[in-house]
C-alpha cells in the first residue's frame, strides 16, 4: 500500500502557526513522524495561508527535504502555484491534484511529465463529483487514456475516483468501489488508485472507525494507495494486516514491526 | 524473443555478505569469501545479476572424527583423529571455508569446557588462513558457555557463527555485535519463524545484512524436496522486497547426507545400489546439487569427493548463468 502522510498540512493548528512563524522544527518533526510511522509520500498543502502562499509553499517544500527524501504531494487546487512548485520537488514528488476535464487535465500531464513526477487525477469534471460508478469509470478511463498518450508511466498516475462523506452520499462508498474494480481491468500495468480517506467520515461520529473500514473494503477492491494519517496506529496496523491477508507478504509472529521495518 | 524479455525485474538483491578479515581489514586470514548478490531466479542469467558463486565449507569437528562413518575417515586418512591435522587437510582441498562443529563441548559427547573449545578454535585459526564457521553443538545451554568464549578467541577473524533461533538468540547475537562475526539464524523449516528470527536479531541490535539463513537442511530422500520449496518461496519473497528474507542461504548437507542409509548402508544391506564408497559422496553431492538450484548461497559438506563435485556443478552452472 503506497501510503501519502496527509498530516503536513496547514488545516492543522500546530502546522498553519508554523507556517507563520517558519518553525522548522515542527514541520520536520512531523514529516520524520510520519516516514517513521510507514509513509511512502509526504502530502504538503499550504492550508487557509494568506500572506504568500507560493512563498509558503516553497518554505514547506524545502523544510521537508531537509529531513526527508520521499516524494512530495503537493496538494493546491491552483494552477499557476502547482506549475512553479513542481519544478521544486525535482522530480521527485506528486501533483495532487486535477480534474478530469480534458484541457486542465492535458495542461496537467504536460507539467507531470516534464518534471518526472507523479500525478493524481480525479474522476471529476465540469459536472461535478460522479453521482454513479458508471461516470467514474469512465472519467477514469478518459484519464488513463490520454496519460498514456501524453507518455505519463502508469505507475506515475494515480487516479481518484473521489469519496464523498457517508452521511449525506450514502451511496458513493459502494459505487467508488465498484469502479475500482472495472477500472482495475481497464489497463496492464494498471494506475494507482488512491483516495483522500478522511472525507468519507466528515461530520460523522466515529471517524477513526469509519475510515479505517472503508479503507479496508476499498483495498480489497483494488486501491493501492491512500493519502492518511500514518500516526493513526491502528489504521496502519489495518492496513498492514489486509495486505497480510491478500498475500503481499509472508506471516510471521511480528509481521506489523515488519512492515514498518521494510519501510 | 530475446531471453533478457523474459526477466522478471525483481525490485532486490540477496545481500552481499563477507565473510573472514585479512590482516589489512583487522584479521589473519590469508582471503575473505563474498557470498549472495543475486538478483534472479537461480542460475537464470538473463532474469537478472547471477551474484557471487554459491561458497562450500568443510565440516570438521573440535573432537576429531572417529565417530563418522568408515568412508569419511578413509577419506581423511589419520588426521581426521586431530582437529589441527584434520583442519590442514580439509583445507588443502581448497573450500572456501571450513566449517568447525563445536560438537567436543556436548554434553553427551566430550563435554569439554568453554576454555578447552576456545583454544581449539584459536588452534584451528592458526593452523589455517582461510575464513571459519564455528557452530555450536546444538544444546543451547552448554552453546550459551562455549561460542561466547569462541567468538572471542576469534574475534576480528569475522567468522560465521552459529546458530541464532527463535528460542534462544540473544547471547549468540550479544557475541557476534561485540567480536564482529556474522550470524547464522535458525529455523526449523518454517519460513514465517526464519523471518521472526531475524527480526528477534534485529531487535537487539544485529544488522539484518550480516544474518544468513539457515532453513534447517534435509538429505536428498529425507525430505529436501520440501526444504527446496521453502527456499524457493523465501527467494522469491526476497527477491520481490522482503527485507527479512534477502539473506543468503546456508545448507548443511554433510550432517544430514551421511545419516542416510543409502549413504552408508553396505552393498550387502542395499542390493543393486552399488558401492558404498563410490555411492556415499554422490549422495551428498546430490544432496547439495539439488540446493544449488533453489539458491543455496553456501553449503557444507564432509566427503572430498563430494566438494570435487559440487565445485565443477557450480563451475558449471555459473559459467553457463553468466553467459546468458
Amino acid at each position: 500500500m503506497y501510503i501519502i502522510g496527509e498530516r503536513i498540512n496547514g488545516m492543522f493548528k500546530n502546522v498553519r502557526a508554523a507556517i507563520e512563524e517558519r518553525d522548522k522544527k515542527v514541520i520536520q518533526d512531523l514529516a520524520l513522524a510520519e516516514v517513521a510511522a510507514g509513509a511512502d509520500a509526504l502530502d504538503i498543502n499550504v492550508g487557509p495561508a494568506k500572506a504568500d502562499p507560493l512563498e509558503a509553499l516553497y518554505w514547506l517544500v524545502d523544510t521537508v527535504r531537509e529531513v526527508s527524501d520521499k516524494p512530495l504531494a503537493i496538494d493546491n487546487p491552483k494552477w499557476e502555484l502547482m506549475e512553479k512548485v513542481i519544478p521544486r520537488v525535482k522530480g521527485n514528488g506528486i501533483i495532487n491534484s486535477c480534474k478530469a476535464d480534458p484541457e486542465q487535465l492535458e495542461k496537467y500531464l504536460g507539467l507531470a511529465v516534464e518534471n518526472g513526477v507523479g500525478l493524481i487525477a480525479l474522476t471529476i469534471d465540469q459536472r461535478g463529483v460522479p453521482a454513479d460508478t458508471e461516470t467514474r469509470v469512465e472519467l477514469g478511463a478518459q484519464i488513463g487514456a490520454m496519460a498514456q498518450d501524453a507518455g505519463l508511466p502508469m505507475h506515475d498516475l494515480f487516479i481518484d475516483p473521489v469519496i464523498l462523506p457517508v452521511n449525506v452520499a450514502p451511496k458513493q462508498p459502494e459505487n467508488l468501489m465498484a469502479a475500482l474494480r472495472q477500472l482495475a481491468m481497464l489497463s496492464d500495468p494498471a494506475p494507482h488508485f488512491v483516495v483522500g480517506l478522511s472525507n468519507v467520515s466528515q461530520n460523522c461520529s466515529n471517524r477513526h472507525l469509519i475510515n479505517r473500514t472503508y479503507l479496508v473494503m476499498a483495498m480489497t477492491a483494488g486501491l493501492d494507495a491512500a493519502i492518511v494519517d500514518p500516526l493513526d496506529t491502528e489504521l496502519m496496523n489495518q492496513v498492514i494486516t489486509t495486505e497480510l491477508l491478500q498475500e503481499k507478504m509472508i506471516y510471521c509472529d511480528s509481521y506489523l514491526d515488519a512492515y514498518r521495518m521494510a519501510k | 524473443m530475446n531471453p533478457s524479455e523474459l526477466s522478471l525485474g525483481w525490485k532486490a538483491a540477496v545481500n552481499e555478505v563477507v565473510i573472514g578479515a585479512t590482516a589489512a581489514e583487522g584479521g589473519t586470514r590469508g582471503k575473505t569469501v563474498k557470498i549472495g548478490g543475486s538478483q534472479c531466479v537461480p542460475w537464470l542469467g538473463f532474469d537478472g545479476p547471477v551474484g557471487h558463486r554459491p561458497a562450500l565449507a568443510i565440516e570438521i569437528w573440535d573432537c576429531g572424527g572417529s565417530s563418522w562413518v568408515e568412508q569419511l575417515q578413509e577419506a581423511y586418512g589419520a588426521s581426521i583423529s586431530d582437529p589441527v591435522e584434520w583442519a590442514k587437510a580439509a583445507a588443502a582441498l581448497n573450500p572456501d571455508l571450513l566449517c568447525l562443529r563445536m560438537m567436543g563441548t556436548h554434553p553427551s559427547m566430550d563435554d569439554s569446557s568453554p576454555a578447552e573449545a576456545a583454544e581449539k578454535v584459536r588452534a584451528i585459526l592458526a593452523a589455517v588462513d582461510i575464513p571459519l564457521m564455528i557452530w555450536g553443538c546444538d544444546v543451547d545451554e552448554k552453546d550459551n558457555v562455549v561460542l561466547p568464549k569462541c567468538s572471542e578467541a576469534a574475534k576480528g577473524e569475522n567468522c560465521l557463527l552459529g546458530s541464532a533461533k527463535e528460542k534462544n538468540y540473544r547471547t549468540l547475537v550479544a557475541s557476534c555485535l561485540a567480536d564482529g562475526h556474522k550470524l547464522i539464524a535458525e529455523s526449523p523449516l518454517d519460513i514465517n519463524i526464519a523471518k521472526q528470527v531475524n527480526i528477534l536479531a534485529n531487535d537487539v541490535g544485529y544488522p539484518l545484512e550480516n544474518i544468513i539463513i539457515y532453513p534447517t537442511t534435509a538429505a536428498l530422500g529425507y525430505g529436501s524436496e520440501y526444504v527446496f520449496s521453502i527456499m524457493e518461496r523465501g527467494r522469491l519473497a526476497g527477491l520481490s522486497g522482503d527485507k527479512l528474507l534477502q539473506q543468503p542461504v546456508l545448507c548443511d548437507v554433510g550432517s544430514q547426507a551421511w545419516r542416510a542409509k543409502e549413504a552408508v548402508a553396505s552393498e550387502d544391506a542395499l542390493p543393486g545400489l552399488g558401492a558404498p564408497k563410490e555411492r556415499g559422496p554422490l549422495w551428498e553431492a546430490l544432496s547439495a546439487t539439488n540446493y544449488l538450484q533453489a539458491g543455496a548461497d553456501l553449503i557444507v559438506l564432509r566427503h572430498p569427493e563430494a566438494i570435487r563435485t559440487v565445485q565443477q556443478s557450480i563451475e558449471r552452472l555459473y559459467q553457463t548463468a553468466v553467459a546468458q
